[in-house]
């Protein structure tokens, strides 16, 4: 919303204030003000009033005339002009020899082999409206040669606020409200809005109005006949233009000019088509045409206004083309409403058309506006048009009411919030000149909060705290840390696991951490053959290429991987995200806590970059939990699973997550030479098991023994199986067992596997370290393992 | 005989100096040393024939060969050291200068920008007794807005284009919809004990828009609260500016203006200088000196006393800053995407960069 500073200083006089720093406060206490301030008129001079005193075509030109224009000075001045609307006698505006207009000065100029001394003006080229069609016409009674600054609010300062920092404040929706603020800020008085005393219209008729629905909070109306006056005055049209307005004629500024002064929509009917004013909704749905010619669609939850049963007007949004004012028309119905904003607001969002009038209703206007607005009205229309007459009496339907707003709080109330010392003068004069009725006895505060504030936006103390410090000023604030005591903090298990999850994972195995969508990439994932699985989706996605939620991060992953097989040879990245695996019983998600890794490599074999990935886990767990992970073989249950080499990872007895490879038609689609393994683990799992500990043990003090030995396995039997057979065998002195060396031939699988013996309390002898290794040797047999020949 | 004897020794002196002298090699002196004081060496040789000679002889001459013996010994070990000093001599020699200048190849993994931002945030906040939770990113219309006085059809609801779920729930739209449950979770113990609730919660966070440079429709938020008997709107500038400098490691100017947010009041707009012009007006603050990082202001009474806690008695701040803008404004990452490509090329810049 554009704002003018002209228009703010008729209520309030801020003459000798430095305005630009006024806009400053305004937007450090109020609302945002956007950076670029224009200022209006400043790169216009020496434009002053000339009437043309005799008017001749040019020879060799069908567009130009050659003028003789009087500016006030002992001689006419001769002018070249282009413009269609010259005539004798009319008064115009003109940049003479020396004027700036922006960037140009004005200079004698042969046009067509005649010297042009100066230069007649449309409005668009001064810059007081959009209107280039011919030059400027002033109707005004003004002397030839005035500057046209004296007459004409051509100088201003204009700048815009943001509109969403005014959505809770319907007060601020016109100058009068933010002239107000500007009041406050600067310590002037607001002057009272200047309007007609309408109660001397009490004798004549009433008007028909009758709200038949709690939508309608207020509707007032006026009856207006005789209005002669079209154009608008020049100074009101500069106003509006400069505000982002076009004028149109004097009946339509005049409601937008109320508009954007005291923030009250209002609209003019014409009188023959709205006999009986009747607020209501229509059970079934029709289509409306309205003033704009557009065909809408009501439903049953638009508010309309009607005549009788006849839709004349969407109501707080537009009005319709057939109770329009047209040429013939003679007397006119003026409607100043309040309507509920929610339901405003709803109808705009239906019809998707959002009006000047329907954005101000939106927020909740003050009901207690709209007689006055009326009263505003009337007193604009008659000092611009004084052959106008009323000729109905104010009929004023109020059917809803707010509730008046009064606050108390203490003294202590406000030292408790604001951490700072503001002085009881300093609150009840800041509430004052916010309009606010404040006063005080002892440490008390009572505070009624006027109307314009109390639709919504100020109804509880806080409130009132927001009132005294914005204008106090936040830059004034004197900055405190808190009294509170302190506590120890204790760090949340899941986060603290996975930061050092983080930190092993970058730090010790050089991965890359990396960061991706909730969502499965439909597209991105066909490309390297893995459909989307059904899981919950957006309701109101807008991509159809992100709808359903991932029940997994490998996809995402995989995705990943693909798009960077170019970084390096060898590379891995993980990621600590969120999936939801389904509803449960009571259709809520099931969100769960991932971690992902994926491992790519172009050089490394698959079984190295697979064992590597398990060590990467195990190094996880028996870091940050002092416990083995062991494995289990799992069924594949995703397309991306390849089904070898998928297992479980078990931790505390727990399945915590898998490891698997990338199934061969993704792993080909990813690079048909890299090697691609995954794991997936649910963090919160992982973080539930608690930390085993460290066990110390003394080291022993006798020298330890080891024995190797080295077996053949069959290509089925696994190390975990061989463990079995040392299980609970070596006793207390078989503390260590390790593979030291592997054999393999086409043919033969062999390891070399140490055992290590010691005690703490005697040498060893070999006869007993012997027992114990024929034991294990026999349970291996048993197993079908035999030691290598 | 004896004058035959002496000269016997003398010999095999001069002989073994000459030897030695010719030496250079280790395993030649070894052989050396075997030739003279080995079993069958000629310094053990020089013995032999001692059986003819009488007792005194054999006393005497057994003295001198013992004195040979070790007097060999020393030579060879003396030659011994020598030729060890000269053999790392030659290899310190031998030892080619490295080309130190080439090229380096370090091996690093890198931690997701925002992973490094946040733990910054989160020192701090921890160093000054906050506790940092964690929270679902899919949530409950009451999580997100009606226990953040936000009632439907509230006008607030559409400066959010939130994503819904089939299910009704939704994907947190802000990390604001965990501060109902964090009040809760904690105001138990402030009420009983007078512990003040101090947690931040970072969180990922979604907004239905399309998404190009400087818009994303999954980002990053840190939102902090602080619930005390007498939380103040000058505790809040405190605290928001001194996790500023410290996540800028500079003293940052920062400023406030009324903000609108259905749960805090009253509510502001925290605007920082701008880092890059230094509050001189650049095209990155729009000319204006200052940017707008992170709404902010006192928790509004609904909201606390939804999460159980008597406004009456207790007041609070809370704040949500942006840790993905955050990330942008630290680092000058222009393209906001790159944060969620996994793309390593950008991504893998970001090795570590504790507070």
């Amino acid at each position: 919303m554009f704002l003018s500073m002209n228009w703010i200083s008729d209520f309030v006089d801020l003459s000798g204030l430095d305005k630009i720093e006024l806009i400053n406060k305004f937007s450090l206490s109020t609302a945002e003000v956007e950076n670029e301030i224009f200022y209006k008129g400043s790169d216009l001079s020496g434009i002053v009033v000339a009437e043309i005193k005799s008017i001749e075509d040019h020879p060799e030109s069908k567009k130009l005339h050659l003028l003789k224009v009087d500016i006030g000075e002992n001689e006419l001045v001769d002018v070249v002009c282009g413009a269609p609307n010259v005539k004798v006698g009319l008064k115009t505006a003109f940049a003479k020899i020396g004027a700036k207009i922006g960037e140009i000065e004005i200079t004698p100029r042969k046009l067509a082999g005649y010297t042009s001394n100066g230069m007649c003006c449309s409005e668009a080229e001064i810059g007081i409206s959009d209107d280039n069609s011919g030059i400027m016409e002033i109707t005004d009674d003004v002397k030839n040669g005035t500057d046209l600054k004296d007459i004409y609010e051509i100088d201003d300062i204009v700048f815009e606020v943001d509109n969403k920092s005014l959505t809770n404040r319907p007060d601020l929706w016109g100058h009068y409200g933010i002239a107000r603020e500007f009041a406050a800020l600067s310590g002037r008085e607001l002057k009272p809005i200047e309007t007609v005393d309408l109660s001397k219209y009490d004798g004549l008729k009433k008007i028909d109005i009758k709200i038949e629905d709690p939508l309608c909070y207020r509707y007032s109306g006026l009856q207006v006949e005789n209005i002669n006056r079209n154009t608008s005055p020049v100074n009101m049209r500069i106003r509006l233009f400069y505000c982002g307005m076009r004028a149109i004629n004097f009946l339509a500024d005049l409601t937008n000019y109320l508009m954007l002064e005291m923030g009250q929509p209002m609209h003019a009917f014409d009188s023959r088509k709205v006999e009986k004013i009747r607020i209501k909704r229509f059970d079934k749905p029709f289509t409306f045409q309205t003033l704009d010619g557009e065909e809408r669609n009501i439903d049953e939850n638009t508010l309309m206004i009607c005549n009788d049963n006849t839709p004349v007007a969407i109501a707080g949004i537009m009005g319709g083309l057939d109770s329009e004012i047209v040429d013939d028309t003679t007397t006119l119905t003026l409607e100043s409403a309040t309507f509920d904003a929610a339901s405003i607001r709803k109808s705009t969002v239906r019809l998707a058309h959002r009006t000047d009038a329907s954005m101000r209703y939106e927020k909740s206007l003050d009901p207690e506006m709209t007689v006055t607005a009326i009263a505003r009205f009337v007193k604009l229309l008659s000092d611009y048009d004084n052959g106008i007459e009323v000729v109905s009496s104010l009929t004023d339907e109020y059917a809803y009411k707010y509730d008046k707003v009064t606050l108390e709080f203490d003294k202590a109330f406000v030292d408790k919030y604001t951490g700072i010392e503001i002085s009881d003068d300093r609150i009840i004069n800041t509430l004052s000149s916010l309009g606010f009725k404040a006063e005080q006895s002892g440490e008390n505060f009572k505070v009624e909060v006027p109307s314009w504030r109390a639709t919504k936006d100020v109804t509880i103390k806080a409130d009132i705290i927001e009132e005294i410090t914005r204008i106090y000023g936040y830059d004034n604030f004197d900055v405190n840390t808190t009294r509170s005591p302190l506590y120890p903090v204790r760090m949340d298990q899941v986060k603290s696991d996975e930061e050092k999850i983080k930190d092993l994972l970058v730090k010790k195995y050089n991965l890359h951490e990396v960061h991706s969508y909730v969502w499965a990439y439909n597209d991105e994932q066909k490309e390297i053959g893995i459909p989307v699985e059904e899981n919950i989706k957006l309701a109101n996605a807008t991509n159809p290429n992100i709808e359903t939620i991932r029940r997994s991060i490998i996809p995402t992953q995989l995705c990943q991987i693909k798009s960077n097989t170019g970084y390096a040879p060898t590379f891995g990245i993980f990621e600590i995200g969120r999936v939801v695996e389904g509803v449960d019983e009571n259709n809520l998600c099931i969100e769960k806590k991932k971690l992902a890794i994926t491992v790519y490599s172009k050089t490394v074999s698959i079984k190295a970059l697979y064992l590597k990935l398990r060590d990467v886990l195990a190094t996880l767990s028996s870091d940050i939990k002092h416990r083995d992970l062991t494995f289990k073989k799992a069924e594949p249950e995703h397309s991306f699973e390849h089904p070898v080499n998928l297992n479980y990872i078990i931790l505390d007895g727990k399945v915590i997550g898998k490891i698997g490879i990338a199934h061969p038609v993704v792993a080909k689609k990813i690079d048909k030479k890299g090697s691609v393994v995954y794991a997936e683990i649910d963090v919160e799992e992982f973080s539930s098991v608690s930390n085993a500990g460290i066990h110390y043990s003394e080291p022993s003090k006798f020298p330890p023994m080891t024995y190797d030995l080295s077996v053949e396995l069959g290509s089925e039997t696994l190390f975990a199986d061989l463990t079995e057979c040392w299980k609970g065998v070596g006793e207390d002195i078989l503390k260590g067992v390790k593979i030291v060396d592997t054999y393999d031939t086409e043919t033969i699988h062999s390891i070399t596997i140490r055992y290590e013996f010691s005690s703490n309390e005697r040498t060893l002898s070999s006869n007993e370290v012997q027992d114990i290794m024929d034991k294990i040797i026999e349970n291996l047999n048993k197993i079908g393992v035999s030691l290598r020949k | 005989m004896e004058v035959i004897r002496d000269n016997k020794i003398k010999n095999l002196k001069e002989t073994l100096e000459k030897e030695l002298s010719s030496t250079a090699d280790l395993v030649d002196l070894d052989k050396i040393r075997v030739a003279y004081l080995g079993k069958k060496g000629s310094v053990t040789g020089l013995l032999k024939g001692m059986k003819d000679l009488s007792h005194e002889e054999r006393k005497e001459f057994g003295k001198k060969v013992n004195e040979l013996k070790s007097s060999v010994a020393d030579t060879i070990e003396k030659k011994k050291a020598e030729l060890k000093e000269k053999e790392i001599e030659a290899e310190i020699k031998t030892m080619p200068a490295f080309d130190i200048t080439t090229p380096v190849d370090v091996a690093k993994g890198s931690y997701h920008p925002i992973t490094l931002v946040q733990r910054q945030c989160e020192t701090i906040f921890k160093s000054m007794g906050f506790t940092v939770e964690d929270y679902s990113e899919v949530v409950t219309d009451y999580e997100c807005f009606e226990s953040l006085n936000i009632p439907k059809h509230h006008p607030a609801r559409d400066m959010q284009d939130t994503y819904y779920l089939e299910n009704g729930q939704l994907l947190k739209s802000q990390t604001s919809a965990a501060q109902n449950a964090i009040i809760k979770k904690y105001g138990k113990s402030l009420v009983e004990k007078g512990t003040p609730i101090k947690a931040i919660f970072p969180g990922r966070c979604f907004r239905n828009e399309a998404t190009d440079a400087t818009h994303e429709n999954t980002f990053f938020q840190m939102e902090g609260v602080m619930v005390d008997k007498d939380i103040s709107i000058s505790n809040l500038i405190y605290f928001m500016k001194t996790m500023l400098s410290e996540v800028f490691k500079k003293d940052i100017k920062v400023r406030l203006r009324p903000g609108f947010f259905p749960f805090v009041e009253p509510g502001f707009e925290l605007d920082i200088n701008c880092l890059i012009c230094g509050g001189e007006g650049c095209p990155s603050c729009n000319r204006s000196g200052w940017l707008e990082l992170c709404p902010c202001g006192m928790i509004h009474p609904e909201v606390l006393k939804e999460g159980g806690v008597d406004p009456e008695e207790y007041t609070g701040f809370a704040f949500g800053l942006g840790l993905t803008r955050l990330v942008m404004m630290k680092y000058g990452v222009k393209d906001i995407r790159d944060l969620n490509s996994g793309n390593l090329k950008a991504l893998s810049q970001f090795t570590d960069d504790e507070v």
